[in-house]
């Protein structure tokens, strides 16, 4: 079987129009003694042997199917309703991946439309574009977009310790280069990421462009933010809430707090972990601020014949007309991971969001109870949280971490001494729905047996 | 046809400035809405802002295009029209009245200098038919 689609007659035609003789006098620059190497490969496989052997290689790695996991960090491991590979995988939305006519690509248009409305309605907010890559890259660009949206005057930003530390350096990357000043998340101050919000506010000036919170933050703590949108717009500046999507389920929505701008990594609805991704970036603001928003947004409009369609929207404001003022080169969007997002919420609706999000809080207090009980090991989040928890050690994180791993099959907790030392003996764990109770019950034997 | 007020300057971007004083009215030609066609949004600068002649002080948003609108006079920004944010249909209806976008107080005597009177853009507008 040959997977080269020409004939030897076209391949003759070819040839004789480009002027060489043969395939082979194309490759003559090609040194000869690496033009065609031998190589030492393996006898061929049937299809059967083939498939067995990549199987055996496949298994010889942990994965999640059978390994307990009590990492999460920013990634989490969520189940995903069989309904969200179905209908990503339905050969309609294959086949009208870019949106661009919209004659023909209802079909992506409406999902993306669809997905932007259930942003909004999670997160509160009153416009949600069609995604970003990942958590990080939606953070870098509303940071852009409050620059933006303070007229490019305001250069200062202030940035919580909470967020997450790779996104802040996403943050950094992205505005490299501009004459921007960056402060608020130098250390790790003692209390917590609600005991610094006094000290960050107070870092909010006539000069600074945003705030960028997280709640749950880093560690996991859910932030009390009453008055903390308005002491930022005093000052002319934007609030940047990095959320969890899950926990919106029952958490006050950035829209309620007063954030100008919400974002957040939206892998948790319906995206698999896959060694990190791909995931997807929600991003969502005030109506006022729609035309200094990155990336696509889809609208629904008439058609001539009076019948509703969906239509790349705004789209004056940014890529085609002027590129040279646009705050981002952002034209695209995770299209799959956001039809996923899409039919996940739909899948779970409003109720199942709720439940589950209840589910998750209450097994990862139940966890966080049993740890604190152990000798040597303490409860040490400071504040309320979600999902993680903060666990003191009575032995380096790394270390109990490889003991889990090697002596009991658990993937154990985010070692927080690659934060800052003060928090080698930490571990912050993270608790879902893909933990059943038995494997709660496993970790904290484990870390008994770990301790002693 | 377009309209040109014989008592306004002109820019050759199609800005007007009807200049009283020490201080300029500044807004869009008859020209300049039409060529737009309907106007959906205008971005406006703060009062306070310095507006430097030939540089960007404003974007006008048209179903058809978004351009830059430039200052045509030097001077610092003391009105700017907030009409236009809610019902930007303004600049189309009336480019010369209720459409006007900012009012600047002149930096100097030659703030308004290089622009021209009605008839010679008139007879511009002409070499662009």
């Amino acid at each position: 079987m040959t997977y080269v689609p020409h004939t030897a007659h076209e391949r003759e035609a070819m040839l004789a129009r480009v002027g060489v003789p043969d395939v082979g006098s194309l490759f003559s620059v090609v040194p000869e003694n690496v033009r065609y190497p031998q190589l030492d490969l393996p006898d061929p496989l049937t299809e059967a042997e083939l498939m067995a052997e990549l199987r055996t290689m496949a298994e010889a790695n942990a994965d999640l199917h059978h390994a307990p996991c009590f990492v999460g960090a920013g990634a989490y491991h969520r189940f995903v309703p069989s309904v969200v590979g179905h209908m990503i995988g339905r050969s309609e939305f294959l086949t009208a991946y870019t949106p661009y006519q919209p004659e023909i690509s209802q079909g992506t248009l409406q999902a993306i439309f669809e997905y932007q409305s259930m942003i909004c309605e999670l997160t509160g907010m009153e416009v949600s574009n069609a995604s970003h890559y990942d958590g990080a890259t939606s953070t870098a660009e509303a940071v852009i977009m409050a620059h933006s949206a303070t007229r490019g005057r305001r250069t200062k930003v202030v940035l919580a310790p909470g967020v997450h530390p790779e996104y802040r350096q996403v943050v950094r990357t992205y505005l490299q280069g501009a004459q921007f000043e960056i402060v608020g998340d130098e250390r790790y101050p003692d209390g917590g990421p609600q005991a610094q919000l006094d000290a960050l506010l107070d870092l909010v000036d006539d000069r600074t462009a945003c705030l960028v919170l997280q709640s749950p933050a880093f560690t996991g703590e859910i932030l009390d933010l009453t008055g903390v949108a308005e002491r930022v717009q005093a000052h002319g500046a934007l609030l940047v809430l990095v959320c969890d999507p899950i926990s919106l389920g029952m958490l006050r929505t950035p829209g309620a707090w007063g954030a100008d701008i919400a974002v957040g990594d939206g892998g948790s609805l319906g995206s698999p972990l896959s060694y990190g991704g791909p995931s997807l970036g929600f991003f969502a603001c005030r109506q006022a601020d729609v035309r200094r928003m990155a990336g696509r947004l889809v609208g629904r409009a008439v058609d001539a014949d009076g019948q509703r369609g969906y239509v790349l929207t705004l789209s004056t404001r940014e890529q085609h007309i002027r590129r040279e003022k646009a705050s981002s080169n952002i034209c695209s969007n995770q299209g799959l991971n956001a039809l996923a997002a899409a039919v996940y919420l739909a899948a779970l609706g409003q109720h199942g969001l709720r439940a589950l999000s209840h589910l998750v809080y209450h097994r990862a207090h139940h966890a966080a109870a049993q740890i604190d009980a152990l000798q040597g090991y303490a409860l040490a989040s400071q504040g309320p949280f979600f999902q993680e928890f903060v666990v003191q050690c009575p032995a380096p994180a790394a270390a109990i971490n490889q003991r889990l791993w090697d002596d009991h099959g658990i993937i154990g907790g985010y070692d927080l001494g690659r934060l800052t030392p003060a928090w080698e003996r930490r571990l912050l764990f993270c608790v879902t729905e893909m933990n059943p109770v038995s494997q709660i019950d496993a970790l904290v034997a484990a870390l008994q047996e770990v301790a002693s | 046809m377009s309209t040109v007020p014989k008592n306004l300057r002109y820019a050759k971007s199609h800005e007007w400035a009807q200049v009283e004083g020490q201080e300029a009215t500044i807004g869009i030609s008859d020209y300049a809405q039409h060529e737009l066609t309907d106007v959906v949004y205008v971005e406006l600068p703060e009062v306070g802002d310095v507006v430097r002649q030939g540089e960007s002080f404003a974007i006008v948003e048209s179903v058809k295009a978004a351009s830059d609108v430039l200052a045509p006079v030097n001077g610092t920004v003391t009105a700017v029209n907030e009409a236009l944010i809610d019902t930007p249909e303004l600049v189309n209806e009336s480019p010369y009245g209720d459409g006007w976008f900012i009012r600047v107080e002149l930096s100097d005597e030659d703030a308004a200098a290089g622009l021209m009177d009605a008839a010679a853009y008139a007879a511009y507008l002409e070499t662009l038919a």
